[in-house]
């Protein structure tokens, strides 16, 4: 079983996280066309390469973004999320 | 014990303590520390088992754990390894896979029908006529498979270990050993597993006669002693690499899941054998097997041998056979050139003939194949092949073959590492390791005693240095130097005679050449439609050669050809070790202990337990569901919904946040009131629904799906983080007992436990309250889902139990019922009360569900906005509608999920049904098409065994369309 880095805990198991999904940005609802909103909402990207990815640390109930080379199922570093979007 | 040696140096025998066992049913004796074969081949037993297709004689192969046509049974266990099981006092076991015995195997007949069954036969033959096929079926089951489960086994616990360690070193050969010393004398806490019972691996039998290994074995175990970081775990094996150094590791006992820091592989190297014909007889075995028969078991494995070599080690085997009174009658060496090392004067010395560029073409049975009387040997010509007008024949009983090594590299390639053919080495070696793990030893590519604990102790300081306890110089990798221990090609096939390549799934050599030529040319194609390496041993004694030969036939080299993936589990683990005890840990609430005292049967609502109903004496199921629906609706019911999701919203933009979750309107709320709420996903379909109450003008307190509960606090805290608005969550579902006061005395019985004033004015539908009930402070809300003058009571957990006996008490006059999730079922779908989950599925807008007025469009934004007006702009494909069945309908009766048809095709389903006490008739929810959903509009069910039942749409609710006995109208009585 993989180990991930909580920015809060520190090293714990994968049975103890979520996944949360890509981290994607939303469309403005009202500005969207009715294709780019389902795009959004319904299209994923398999692509493999370097993504930011949403995690969930269950006990503690932290979300924070891992970036994870998907090829290599490797994680690369984790964060916390700010409304900024930047770490 | 006719073939047992004196005492040797290192032997694993107790011959203090000898054991009784039977095999086939003749008495024998062995000792303590013996394996089943071990004993049986000390007592002049050859003849082990018999192979899985030819049942064809087969005895000592391996004698580690590759050995899988000698399987044993003894009525408990099945497929028991005879090689590597220690023997037991009392033992009485069979070989698997035979007809009426191993000796007179009536299935051996199969042997001789050889030609008729090429490689494919089964996909070839067993398809047409097609009605043969049970037939087929029926003897395919019968001759598959090797021993028969016992159906009485009886039950065994196998709990689960978790363990940690800085370093796992897996293999206590001499490399093994020198990287766990070498680590753990810079401090880290070190676990060396061994699946042998010692350890040592090689010092033990392959080594034990050296002048260099002497005193080198009992060295590094006192070392080993001396070092209370590190601990041997023996007969344990590592059976399976997983991500981040998560290694199985499995003994007798249970597996462990060891998390390790690091790891070094020090599993060495499988003995490969040649391929010649009738290579597979009792008596033809590795030399390593006849190594530790006789240096781990004091064992003479033969009388008169045939050592067939093409390294050092065959040399080196020929020459301990020789000292432990074997007369071998010649050293067969494959290699035109001979033996360069001084084993070679050696072995001449002793009058051991040996023939240089010569190979055994085939053994020569002894009467009925139980063993061999000798060997065709074959002087080879410039092109390798065996010339048949230069052969002899060989007087031996056995044949030793030490013509090469296969990395033991399992976890190796499943801890991502990944291998490369050596031509200089005839052997696949490590190319790239992951970070954290590294190999030491044969697995290496290193075969020299001195070069393996060199080889070990820098794979040790190296894993040291990895965990930053160690920043001193690493030595340089140890390098195979000399000629390769490893032949290129020792496979000889026999033109008449069956060549096996493996001995599992009796694959000839002729078998991979036609499934080759069949088309079936690479390996991963070529192991699927030969069955090669897809036995027990999986292939550790067959893989190699088999992917020579594929090379060879599509005249590629071994590298361009590639091998197999390996996959865990790299031995066979018993299903025991994986089984166990489920755990599923279910959630009880604090008034569990008042349930089981009221008589509860309990259901699973998620990850919690909840009653289902209270078993009344006397009463049936139906019938206690009926009466606690009839207390309900008639005086009053209590039921715990303890279970419900809470959460507590608070903060400045609370109410905001409230307003984009939620697709109601919420901002303008007053305080201590309630709405109900409905929670969409971003495409539109509904997840969750529940109350929004306000307690101050900037913290809410919301009620969720029981099921939901976990994942809305989890979507409500990314939602929040995302949004950036300052409100807190507070997830309090598991910090508050609930539980709903529902019917027409409700009010009376509550009356006289609190000072909130009920009175419809002060405290109407709908309304929140927050006061002291007997004196604890309790929320109470003035919903309920079941329709009735109700009041949903959260006070703290561990008064729950004082407040539930209160209200029954209070309830006494009017006999109170507690009730469950099955009444409350029942009284919610007369309602038409939706539950999110059972009535909605994962692509349920809200007006498909009938729930649009619960939709508020026109709000700036809510999750899952867009998406439903982008949907709303089109048709649906069906409506949620209530129906009924007609009054005193009899027939058979349709159940959740049953489909709904109209003309042949599938218009919806069945979501509720049930008998309702209070109509007198069944009603229920269902999914139908858009033109069957108007009120009065029947539709058919199909029911079980395809029985259709005509149903009639109605409005819901069933039961008080007005909602009179919620709402002021009634309840003010």
């Amino acid at each position: 079983m993989k180990l991930l880095d909580c920015p809060y805990v520190g090293v714990r198991p994968l049975q103890e996280f979520v996944f949360g999904g890509e981290v994607r940005n939303m469309p403005d609802p009202n500005t969207a066309s009715d294709e780019e909103w389902a795009n959004y909402v319904f299209n994923r990207s398999g692509e493999p390469g370097i993504r930011q990815e949403w995690w969930y640390h269950l006990p503690s109930g932290t979300w924070f973004i891992a970036e994870r080379d998907t090829l290599k199922d490797e994680f690369l570093r984790t964060y916390l999320y700010s409304a900024q979007g930047k770490p | 014990m006719t073939n047992r040696l004196p005492r040797q140096p290192g032997e694993w025998i107790d011959r203090e303590r000898p054991l009784r066992f039977r095999f086939e049913g003749e008495e024998y004796t062995g000792y303590t520390g013996d394996t089943l074969s071990s004993a049986l081949a000390a007592n002049g037993v050859r003849l082990l088992g018999r192979s899985f297709k030819y049942h064809r004689p087969r005895g000592i192969y391996s004698l580690a754990n590759h050995d899988c046509n000698a399987l044993m049974c003894d009525g408990h266990q099945t497929n028991i390894r005879a090689d590597v099981t220690p023997l037991w006092e009392g033992a009485d076991v069979k070989a698997v896979n035979t007809v009426g015995g191993l000796r007179r195997d009536r299935a051996q007949v199969i042997d001789r029908l050889g030609a008729f069954l090429p490689v494919g036969f089964y996909y070839k033959t067993f398809h047409t006529p097609r009605k043969l096929f049970p037939f087929y079926e029926r003897q395919m089951r019968a001759m598959a498979g090797l021993g028969a489960i016992n159906r009485n086994h009886p039950r065994v616990r196998t709990p689960k270990a978790y363990d940690f360690c800085d370093v796992l070193v897996v293999g206590a050969g001499p490399a093994g050993l020198a990287a766990a010393i070498a680590a753990a004398e810079q401090g880290a806490q070190v676990v060396l597993v061994d699946e042998n019972p010692r350890p040592g691996g090689s010092l033990g039998y392959q080594w034990a006669e050296e002048p260099q290994a002497a005193g080198l074995l009992e060295g590094l175990l006192q070392q080993v002693a001396a070092l209370p970081n590190l601990e041997p775990r023996l007969s344990t094996v590592a059976a399976g690499y997983y991500a981040d150094h998560w290694i199985a590791l499995v003994d007798a006992r249970r597996l462990t899941k060891m998390r390790a820091r690091t790891v070094v592989i020090a599993s060495g190297c499988h003995e490969q054998p040649a391929v010649f014909g009738n290579n597979d007889l009792p008596g033809v075995m590795l030399a390593s097997a006849a190594q530790r028969l006789m240096h781990r078991f004091a064992v003479k494995p033969f009388e008169r041998a045939l050592v067939l070599a093409a390294n050092t080690d065959g040399y080196r085997a020929a020459l301990q056979l020789h000292r432990c009174g074997v007369k071998v009658q010649a050293i067969v060496d494959l290699r035109p050139g001979g033996e360069e090392s001084e084993l070679g004067p050696q072995a001449a010395q002793e009058n051991i003939p040996i023939h240089v560029g010569h190979a055994v073409t085939m053994a020569v049975p002894a009467a009925g194949k139980v063993g061999i009387r000798g060997a065709v040997v074959c002087l080879l010509d410039a092109e390798g092949k065996p010339r048949t007008d230069r052969g002899l024949q060989i007087d031996c009983d056995g044949i030793a073959m030490s013509v090469g090594w296969a990395a033991a590299d399992g976890l190796l390639c499943q801890a991502g590492g990944r291998m490369a053919y050596s031509e200089r080495l005839a052997q696949f070696v490590p190319k790239t390791l992951p970070p954290g793990l590294f190999a030491a030893g044969r697995v290496n590519g290193v075969f020299l005693l001195p070069d393996q604990i060199a080889d070990g102790k820098r794979a040790g300081l190296q894993a040291a240095a990895y965990l930053a306890k160690y920043s001193g110089p690493i030595p340089p990798e140890s390098c195979h130097d000399g000629p390769p221990p490893s032949h290129p090609y020792p496979i000889f096939p026999h033109p008449t005679e069956k060549s096996f390549v493996d001995l599992d799934e009796d694959v000839q050599y002729k078998d991979l050449v036609h499934s080759a030529q069949e088309g079936f040319d690479s390996a991963e194609l070529m192991k699927r439609y030969s069955t090669y390496g897809m036995g027990p041993s999986q292939g550790k004694i067959a893989n190699v050669n088999a992917i020579r030969i594929l090379a060879k036939v599509k005249g590629q080299t071994v590298a361009e050809t590639g091998t197999t993936t390996s996959r865990p589990f790299y031995h066979p683990v018993p299903l025991s070790h994986l089984a166990g005890r489920g755990f599923h840990p279910h959630r009880r609430t604090p008034l569990h202990s008042r349930h089981e005292a009221a008589g509860a049967e309990f259901m699973a609502a998620g990850e919690w337990l909840r009653p289902a109903y209270y078993a009344a004496a006397g009463k049936t199921r139906e019938q206690a569901i009926q009466e606690e629906v009839q207390a309900v609706r008639q005086r009053a019911g209590l039921i715990d919904v303890g279970t419900l999701g809470k959460l507590e919203i608070s903060g400045p933009d609370a109410a905001e946040f409230i307003e984009r979750i939620y697709t109601g309107r919420f901002a303008r709320m007053k305080i201590g009131t309630s709405r109900y709420g409905l929670m969409c996903d971003e495409t539109g379909v509904i997840i969750d629904d529940g109350v929004v109450a306000r307690l101050a003008e900037d913290r809410f307190y919301v009620t969720t799906t029981t099921t939901a509960s976990g994942s809305v606090y989890r979507e409500m805290q990314r939602w929040a983080l995302l949004w950036g608005l300052d409100v807190v969550l507070v997830n309090a579902t598991g910090s508050y007992a609930a539980m709903n006061l529902a019917g027409p005395r409700s009010r009376q019985i509550l009356a006289d436990l609190t000072g909130i004033n009920l009175a419809e004015e002060g405290f109407p539908y709908l309304g929140v309250r927050e006061g002291e009930i007997l004196g604890i402070p309790a929320r109470v809300l003035r919903v309920g889902f079941v329709g009735e003058l109700g009041y949903e009571i959260h006070v703290p957990a561990h008064s729950a139990a004082r407040v539930w006996d209160g209200l029954m008490q209070a309830g006494q006059f009017c006999q109170i019922r507690p009730f469950g999730v099955e009444a409350q079922r029942v009284l919610r779908l007369e309602k038409g009360h939706v539950i999110v989950g059972q009535d909605t599925d994962g692509l349920t807008t809200p007006r498909e569900a009938h729930m649009e007025w619960a939709v508020k469009a026109d709000k700036p934004f809510f999750v899952g906005q867009r998406s439903l007006a982008i949907q709303g702009a089109k048709e649906s494909q069906r409506r949620l509608v209530g129906f009924v069945l007609p009054q005193g309908y009899a027939g058979p009766m349709p159940k959740e999920c049953h489909l709904v048809i109209e003309n042949g095709q599938i218009t919806g389903r069945v979501t509720s049904i049930c008998f309702s006490p209070t109509l007198g008739q069944v009603i229920g929810l269902a999914y139908v098409a858009p033109s069957q959903a108007a009120p009065g509009s029947a539709f058919q069910i199909r029911a079980e065994e395809g029985a259709m039942v005509t149903a009639t749409v109605v409005e819901i609710p069933f039961y008080d369309p007005k909602n009179l006995r919620q709402t002021r109208t009634e309840t003010a009585k």
